[in-house]
This record gives C-alpha cells, sequence and structure tokens, in this order.
C-alpha cells in the first residue's frame, strides 16, 4: 500500500502537472506532491523498520535496508529540491528565461523523473531497474535542455548519446545475467531476472558469463554515475540545465545509478569467487577521484565546479564498495548519504548566488555575504562540508573510507589523500573570494528558499557528530548485505 | 544438414550482419532509415522462425511489437522528420569508407572472441548467432562514433537496440515480457525525445550538423 | 585414372576453347536485345577470329621476344585453367597437380604477361592500361582467393572438384555463407572480365578503358590469341562459378558417354542463364569511374570476409 502510494503519487503527479504545469499555482502543486511522495517514503520506513524486509507485487518490488534508506533519501531531496524550485523557477520565469509551457514541461517531467527513481530503487527485477534507468534519462534529457541555449542543447545530446549507449551496454549486461541465471533458475522465464532469486542462487552461475555481464553493467551503470572515463556528459549536463536539475542529478540519480552498480557487484562477486568486480571498482573509482581533483582547478563555472566535485566523490563512494568488507560499505552508504545532502544544498546556494550575480562565472560572483548573508554563508558551509572538514558527515565517512584504505589497501591511501588535499584547496580557493570580496549583484523579484539548504547542511552536521542508532542499524544491514553475509 | 527452419535462422543472422555493414557505408540519410526499416524487417522474419520452431508464445508477441514499432513506425517517424528538417545527405564522416569497413571487420572478430563463453554457456539451439548480436552492437557504436549527422547517430542508436534484442532472442529466446515492453516503452520514447529534440536543435543552429555542438569543452 | 576420366578430361578442355568465343557472342546478343539494338550475330567472335588469323602480323619496331611471347603464354595459361575447372565431370586427371590455389597462379601469370607486354613497347595508352590492370588485380584477387576459402572451408579441401563434389552430396544447405561469397564472387567475375562496372568491353574510349589500352599495340594472330584469351577467361570464370556455388548437372565419378548426355546440357543451360544474367547486369549499371575501382572491389572483399567470419561464427 505504501509502496503503491510511493510510486504512484509522482506519476499521478506528472500526468497532472502536463496539464496544470502553466498555472500560477503550479511550483506548490509541485512541491505538494513531492511532500506527499515523502510520507509514503515515510510510511514505507516504517512498516519496514517494524516488519523487515518486504516482498511485494508478485515478487516485482523489493525492499531491503539497501534500498529503503535510498528511498528516504530520494523522496526527502526530491521534496526540498522542489520546496527550492519554486522561488527560483519564478525568478527564471521573470528573467525571461523561460516560458509558462517549459514551466509546465519542467514540472511534469520533475515528477516523472522522481517516479523512475523511486521505481529503479524499489524494483525486485534487473530488467525493469534497466527499464526504470533509461527512464530516468529520458526525463531529464528535456530537462537538461531547458533554457533551449546552444550550449544545454549540446549538454543535452552528450548526455542522451553518451548515456544512452552506456545503458544500451547495460541492457546487454543484464540479458548476459537472464542467459547464466535461466541455466540455473529454469526457463520459466518470470523469475530468472528477480534479484532476490538470483541472490540465492548466485554461486552456481556461470563465472565467464557473469563476469562480461558486470563489464557491460559496469559500463553501462558507470556511465550514469559518471565514473572516469565515461564522465563527460556530466559537468556539461550539471552546468547547462536549471540548477534544481543539476541538484537532483547530482544528489540522486548519481547515487541510484551506483545502487544499480553495486547490486550488479552482490551478484557477481558471489558467482565468480575472485576479486575482479573489485578491482574494477577500485580502478574506475580511483581513476574519477584523481582525475576530478584535477580537473576542478581549472574550473570557472561554479556549477561545473561542483559537477567535477560529484565525480570526485562518487569516484570514492565507488572505491569504497570495491574494497568492500563491512567497515567499508558502511562508509560507502555514508558517503552516498551525505553526499546527496551536501551537494544539493550546495547547488540550492549556488543556484541563488549565480541568479543574483546573473552570471554562473565565478570570477563575476563576487561580495555573496554581502549581498545576502544566508546565500554567502550557505554556499561557504556547503562547501567546507563537501570538502570534508570536521564535524560535517562526509569528514566521517571520508574517514572512514581513507583508515580501511590503510588497513586494506595501503598503496591507495597516499594517492586518495593527495587527490582530497587538490580538491579541498582547488575548491576553498574559488568558493572563498565569491563570499567574501567586493559585492556585485542584484536584487531578485522572489525571496530565496534558503530553508532547504540549511535542512541539508544540519542533517549533515548531526551525521557528523552522531548517527542515530536505527539508521547506523540499517547502514549495518545494508552493508552486511552488500558483502553478501 | 541442419534442418531448414535453422537454416532461415542462420540466413537471418547473416543478414542482419551484411546490413549492418551497409548502414556503416551509406552515405544518404533516408537510405540510412529505409536500412533500419529492412533490419527490422529481418528481425521480425527471425523472431517469428524462432517462435513457430520453439512453440515459445510470447515471440510472437513481440514479434508484433517488433514489425509495429521498427518497421512501421520508428522509420515513419524519421522519415518525416527528414522530410520536415530538409535532411538528404550526410557530410563526409569522419574516418572514409574503406577504413570504417577494416575497422568494422576487425571488430567481428573481437565480438566472436567474445562470445564463446556464452555461446558455450547458452543451450538455445541458435546460440550460434549470439556473436553476430555482439557484432551488430558493436558496429553500431562504430557508426555512432563515425557519424557527423545528428539523425545517423539515432539511427546508430537504435540500430544498437536492434542487436541487443536480437541478442536476447538467440541466448535465451528473449526477455521476460514485462522487460521487453519495458524496453519497447523506453525506445518509443527515447525516439519522440529526440523528435522535439532534433527540432530544438535546427532552431538554434539552422542545421543539424554535430560540429556545431562542440563548443562545450574543457578551458585551460 | 581410367582411359575415360582422360577423354572426359580433353573434351572438357576441347569444350571451353570451343565454347568460350560463343558464349561472349550470347552475352554480346542479349546486351542488345536488352539495349533494343539488332543483335549481331552469334558467331561474330569466331568470324572475328578467323579474319584475325588470316592477317599479316605488324609488329613494333622496338618489341621485345617478350612482347610475341605474351600471347601464347597467356592463351596457354587460360587453357590449363580450363583443365582443372570441373565443368562436365569432377574426375578430372589434371586436378591431382593443381588446386583451386593453382588455378588463381594461373590467372595472375596470364594477368603478369599482359601487364608486361602492353609497357613493353612503350606507348603511353598501354603503360597506362597495364597499370590499371594491375590495380584491378591487385584489389580482386584477394578477394577470389576469400571466395574459394570459404568454399573450402566448407568442404575441407581446395580442390575444385572436391568442393564441387561436397556440395552435390547435399550436405550444405541454405548457406549464407555461401550466399554472400557467391555476391562476392559475381562483383570478382565483373572485375577481372572487364565487365560493365569496371570496365567497358565494347568502347575505345581512351580515358576509362583498361583492358583493351592493353591490346592497342597487337594485331592479326597475336590479337586473335589474346581475344580468344579473354574469351576463355569469362569462359573459366563462369564455370568456377557453376563449380562453387551451382554444381547441379556435373556429373560425379566416372563420366560414361550417357553421362556426357545430360552434363553438357546442363552446362548449355547454366551458360546461357549466366550469359544473360550477365548482360542483364551491365544494361542496368553505369561504368564506375576509375577511382571508384577501390570501393567496388573492397565491397567484393567485404562480403567475401564476411562469408568467411559468418561461416566461422555460425560454425559453431
Amino acid at each position: 500500500m505504501d509502496l503503491l502510494l510511493l510510486l504512484l503519487l509522482p506519476l499521478l503527479g506528472a500526468a497532472f502537472l502536463a496539464g496544470a504545469g502553466a498555472s500560477r499555482r503550479a511550483p506548490e502543486i509541485n512541491a505538494l506532491f513531492s511532500f506527499g511522495t515523502f510520507a509514503a517514503a515515510c510510511a514505507l520506513i516504517v512498516h519496514v523498520i517494524r516488519h523487515g524486509d518486504l516482498l511485494l507485487g508478485e515478487q516485482q518490488f523489493f525492499i531491503d535496508p539497501f534500498n529503503v534508506f535510498l528511498v528516504g533519501l530520494t523522496a526527502f531531496v526530491g521534496l526540498t529540491t522542489a520546496l527550492f524550485s519554486r522561488p527560483y523557477m519564478r525568478v527564471e520565469l521573470a528573467h525571461g528565461r523561460l516560458t509558462p509551457g517549459r514551466l509546465r514541461l519542467y514540472h511534469s517531467m520533475y515528477q516523472l523523473f522522481m517516479f523512475t527513481m523511486l521505481l529503479a530503487l524499489t524494483t525486485n527485477n534487473m530488467g525493469l531497474l534497466w527499464v526504470a534507468m533509461e527512464g530516468a534519462t529520458l526525463s531529464t534529457v528535456l530537462l537538461v535542455t531547458l533554457y533551449r541555449t546552444p550550449g544545454s542543447l549540446e549538454a543535452g545530446w552528450k548526455y542522451f548519446i553518451l548515456c544512452g549507449v552506456g545503458i544500451a551496454q547495460a541492457l546487454f549486461g543484464t540479458i548476459l545475467l537472464y542467459v547464466a541465471a535461466e541455466k540455473v533458475l529454469g526457463a520459466q522465464g518470470v523469475t530468472a531476472l528477480l534479484w532476490t532469486h538470483l541472490d540465492a542462487v548466485k554461486g552456481r552461475l556461470e563465472p565467464k558469463v557473469l563476469a562480461l555481464a558486470f563489464v557491460f553493467m559496469l559500463v553501462g551503470y558507470g556511465t550514469k554515475v559518471g565514473l572516469v572515463p565515461l564522465h563527460s556528459w556530466l559537468p556539461d549536463a550539471h552546468a547547462e540545465g536549471p540548477t534544481p536539475i543539476s541538484a537532483v542529478l547530482s544528489g540522486l540519480l548519481l547515487n541510484v545509478a551506483l545502487y544499480a552498480v553495486v547490486r550488479s557487484k552482490v551478484l557477481v562477486e558471489g558467482s565468480l569467487h575472485s576479486r575482479l568486480p573489485s578491482w574494477l571498482l577500485m580502478g574506475f573509482g580511483l581513476a574519477s577521484v584523481v582525475v576530478a581533483a584535477l580537473l576542478l582547478w581549472r574550473q570557472r563555472d561554479i556549477k561545473r565546479l561542483f559537477a567535477y566535485s560529484s565525480i570526485e566523490h562518487m569516484g570514492l563512494a565507488t572505491f569504497a564498495f570495491g574494497m568492500g568488507g563491512p567497515i567499508a560499505n558502511f562508509a560507502a552508504l555514508l558517503h552516498m548519504t551525505v553526499h546527496s545532502l551536501t551537494k544539493s544544498s550546495i547547488f540550492f546556494s549556488a543556484g541563488h548566488a549565480t541568479q543574483k550575480a546573473g552570471t554562473q562565472v565565478m570570477e563575476h560572483i563576487r561580495g555573496l555575504i554581502t549581498l545576502s548573508p544566508t546565500v554567502g554563508w550557505g554556499l561557504m558551509l556547503g562547501s567546507l562540508a563537501i570538502v570534508g572538514v570536521p564535524p560535517f558527515g562526509v569528514f566521517t565517512s571520508e574517514f572512514l573510507i581513507l583508515t580501511t584504505a590503510m588497513r586494506v589497501q595501503p598503496w591507495a591511501t597516499p594517492i586518495l589523500l593527495a587527490a582530497l588535499a587538490v580538491a579541498f584547496s582547488a575548491i576553498f580557493s574559488k568558493v572563498q573570494p565569491m563570499v567574501f570580496g567586493e559585492s556585485s549583484g542584484r536584487r531578485l523579484p522572489h525571496q530565496p528558499a534558503l530553508l532547504p539548504v540549511f535542512v541539508h547542511l544540519a542533517i549533515v552536521l548531526v551525521l557528523g557528530l552522531y548517527i542515530p542508532p536505527y539508521l547506523a542499524h540499517w547502514y549495518r544491514a545494508a552493508a552486511q548485505l552488500i558483502g553478501g553475509r | 544438414m541442419l534442418p531448414w527452419g535453422q537454416q532461415l535462422l542462420d540466413m537471418c543472422a547473416a543478414l542482419l550482419l551484411l546490413l549492418s555493414f551497409a548502414m556503416l557505408s551509406q552515405r544518404r540519410i533516408v537510405t540510412l532509415v529505409n536500412l533500419y526499416a529492412v533490419q527490422g524487417a529481418v528481425l521480425t522474419a527471425a523472431t517469428l522462425l524462432l517462435a513457430w520452431r520453439t512453440g515459445e508464445r510470447h515471440l510472437y508477441l513481440s514479434a508484433a511489437l517488433t514489425i509495429v514499432l521498427k518497421v512501421t513506425f520508428l522509420p515513419w517517424l524519421l522519415r518525416r522528420l527528414l522530410r520536415r528538417l530538409d535532411i538528404y545527405r550526410d557530410s563526409e564522416p569522419r574516418l572514409n569508407v574503406t577504413g570504417t569497413m577494416l575497422v568494422g571487420l576487425l571488430i567481428v572478430v573481437f565480438a566472436f572472441a567474445l562470445a564463446q563463453p556464452i555461446t558455450r554457456l547458452a543451450s538455445t539451439s541458435t546460440r550460434s548467432a549470439i556473436g553476430i548480436a555482439i557484432s551488430v552492437v558493436l558496429l553500431a557504436f562504430l557508426m555512432m562514433i563515425t557519424r557527423r549527422k545528428a539523425v545517423a547517430q539515432v539511427v546508430g542508436f537504435l540500430s544498437m537496440e536492434n542487436g541487443v534484442f536480437f541478442g536476447a532472442m538467440s541466448a535465451s529466446y528473449g526477455m521476460p515480457m514485462v522487460v521487453e515492453l519495458g524496453v519497447a516503452l523506453d525506445v518509443l520514447i527515447a525516439v519522440l525525445v529526440l523528435g522535439v529534440f532534433f527540432f530544438q536543435i535546427r532552431e538554434q543552429f539552422d542545421s543539424l550538423d554535430l560540429h556545431h555542438l562542440e563548443s562545450l569543452k574543457e578551458h585551460d | 585414372m581410367t582411359l575415360g576420366d582422360w577423354i572426359t578430361q580433353g573434351l572438357e578442355v576441347l569444350m571451353a576453347v570451343a565454347a568460350a568465343p560463343v558464349l561472349l557472342g550470347w552475352v554480346n546478343q542479349c546486351r542488345a536485345w536488352l539495349q533494343n539494338r539488332r543483335a549481331p550475330s552469334l558467331w561474330l567472335p569466331y568470324r572475328n577470329l578467323h579474319k584475325l588469323f588470316h592477317k599479316e602480323a605488324v609488329l613494333a619496331e622496338n618489341a621485345s621476344p617478350l612482347f610475341r611471347l605474351a600471347p601464347y603464354v597467356v592463351f596457354g595459361a587460360m587453357v590449363l585453367a580450363a583443365g582443372i575447372i570441373p565443368s562436365m565431370g569432377t574426375r578430372l586427371p589434371l586436378v591431382v597437380s593443381a588446386d583451386a590455389i593453382a588455378l588463381v597462379g594461373l590467372f595472375v601469370t596470364a594477368r603478369v604477361f599482359l601487364a608486361l607486354a602492353a609497357m613493353d613497347v612503350g606507348t603511353a595508352f598501354g603503360t597506362l592500361g597495364a597499370r590499371r590492370e594491375m590495380m584491378v588485380g591487385f584489389l580482386a584477387e584477394p578477394a577470389l582467393l576469400m571466395v574459394i576459402f570459404v568454399a573450402s572451408m566448407i568442404s575441407a579441401s581446395t580442390a575444385l572438384p572436391a568442393i564441387t563434389e561436397h556440395l552435390l552430396s547435399g550436405r550444405v544447405g541454405l548457406s549464407p555463407s555461401l550466399a554472400f561469397s557467391a555476391v562476392a564472387f559475381v562483383l570478382v567475375l565483373l572485375a577481372e572480365n572487364g565487365r560493365i562496372p569496371v570496365d567497358n568491353p565494347a568502347t575505345h574510349l581512351e580515358l576509362t578503358m583498361i583492358h583493351e589500352a592493353t591490346l592497342l599495340e597487337y594485331s592479326a594472330r597475336h590479337l586473335a590469341l589474346m581475344e580468344w584469351a579473354a574469351a576463355l577467361k569469362l569462359f573459366n570464370y563462369v564455370c568456377i562459378g557453376f563449380a562453387l556455388f551451382l554444381p547441379w548437372g556435373v556429373a560425379e565419378g566416372h563420366i560414361g558417354p550417357l553421362g556426357l548426355l545430360v552434363a553438357i546440357p546442363a552446362l548449355a543451360v547454366k551458360l546461357a542463364t549466366a550469359g544473360a544474367g550477365l548482360a542483364l547486369i551491365e544494361t542496368v549499371s553505369a561504368k564506375l569511374r576509375v577511382l571508384r575501382i577501390p570501393e567496388f572491389l573492397a565491397s567484393a572483399f567485404l562480403f567475401a570476409v564476411l562469408a568467411l567470419l559468418v561461416q566461422v561464427l555460425l560454425g559453431t
């Protein structure tokens, strides 16, 4: 029931806003639907806490500790982003960058995007997971090109082609998985792609085919995670699309794509009895961390800067999943959570900052603190959180990852530390003059919604100081699940 | 000698490979779309043959899906787009035709090596065609890399999906119906989204040549 | 090897030498009909040969002995080639000493002598023709070899009669790789024999001609031999095509007079059909620019390699 509501509400919202998305109250309706989704997610979480794992809808849907916390996170960030986008999109409308017709497209696609994310998270069927991931790409392509500028069209095209090709590889991987599973589970067909069934028999799946399937799926879903060298769509899409979309792309889509990678890794590792998937994840992860950290220095556009930072953090989480083991998995899950919250809050403040300065070029954004203390502090605190300054939660997860690396993969520790230091200095040296320094900017017709920024940062701060026991229990359960028990 | 149904299936597989090469070398975009339609038709024929030979009911359904979507609707949509956008020829590809062909042949050899473990595992009578399916996927990938025009890249994308579909068919007699329907839906939406997209691109640049879309690079 | 086999062998060679000009005449006749012209007689090539043999040979002053030798070598190579192609029966004593690869070697020998002779006198056209001839050969021979390899892979032998027998045994069904290599073979045949998309045998237009340019300096009996060799080459190619792809009607094992009674009409019907088909291809297609010929032959090579790959892929 909760699940039905969780999936139906955004779908209904998409249909409703497709009709009424241009009306004056549309942003509020959008937020209302998001709130409903969040409430349904909360109900689902409560249900799972009380009754344990769920298997619903003829086994097509499956809720375990791993995905339920991502469902909660997704619905929460979806809600706060909807709240943020309310004044933000009104300002864009007032500045003439959008028309009411495109606003309708925006609202409808926003809800559709939420639906595909939640479907990808809750489905038990690896095939449906693929369908939902592809749906997520399609629903966001037109959002990236919302402004119809040459830059945004190019970004949208790149996004579509790269992720389209990537996702086709993932489909092929899924087919290989199916071939291997059919051999073991019998040819009834319907159950051979269900994750729970696959998980039960993973030890008996043909290792060579599964290794091949994993490579295809890693390339496919890895493109969406933004792993280097498949990352080139990511900064463009983040920089050229509207800011709320940058926030959900970074905060949610990357997480869900990583979720897909991890789900397939669990199966493959169980079958393979070798460390191949781990090494692949560690390799891609480390490459992403290093390359993204180095590229951070060269950025001039504020949204590109934080897009590269997303690549870096996703690489870090991927690396942690690659190391495996309960602590590393725990750290990776925590990192996914805090990164998602921090990064979306940064995009919120960055969005307001660019609206005030009228540009995304960092050299022309100056003195935010005098112009609007809340935006300035929001950006400053967010940046501090993302570079891993204690006591924010990112510090905790990075600390855990680094200490595990020291124990398990000592060779990687200096590389990671150096990359994190480079990222720290790059981001800090660029954000500092933007926040302080001589002011430039203008007044906006609508008051910015900065509540989400501080709510997110507060949660990240709390997570850095104290992880509530049920959450910790959850993370541990999920970490154990990923570790294959 | 193999049973003749099997022989016809092998023939279809070989034709798919040939069509991939034809697409790779074709410079006229309208012909490219036609070749895509033919590829869909061969795929339908193969699906029907397989359905008839194995008695798998759901294959009839997916054959119907293929013929409606990939033989009729999508080519019609693409042709309409081409007419409305006034596109006829692709500009010179990034790599000349002979070079592309040679790379294509190497790709087929690579695909064959890749298909070996899968072929050994699969128990279907069509498992020998898996190598061809992988080739079709990789050749479509090559086509997307070498083409400049947006529509040609899209045809490459669609042909890649055809290859994946054929792979699913030859390795395990198709995917579960839920998944197949979902995939078909996604492909349909993808083409519709792209249709909208083309108009946006042309409105902005007055052309569908992708060299306009090469300005977002890293700054030094 | 019995006496009967040797008789078949002799008959086959004689038949090829005698029937080659008729095949050429038939192709020309069909072309004329298809183009709504009045057709020349079927026997026109014979009359031409007869006329040329009775003329006095004129040689260029600086022609070397090689120039005079070349027509005999070319004609001899073609006759030998005819000896190892199973056009009527598969029991050919000569085949023991030469398989399909040797056959390609014979064609290459003929081509090399043709090109050398064309350059011998030192005129511009001769050199141009020789160069183009070698270019076509350089691109067509790999494709031809590939076609033969595909057939060899299917039947596990490189001897043409063994391939034919394997096909006749009915163990090979509808094979996609054979279909592809048949297409490749037709393309090679058109190129190697100077037929229309590549060369136009009916014209002496300087800028486009290939084969004719190599013969410009020849006259009388030398020219007659060269033209006869060209007709024989076409005949040989068509018969290779039959041996590889359409072996029906060829007698297996020992062949008696009765067997010949089946094999000769079958061959005649196949030749007539192939000739008409060739004329049709030539009528509907346009001559390619010389610069496009490599692309044409590359597609032939591509077809042949695809055939090979498909054979490997699907054969497992």
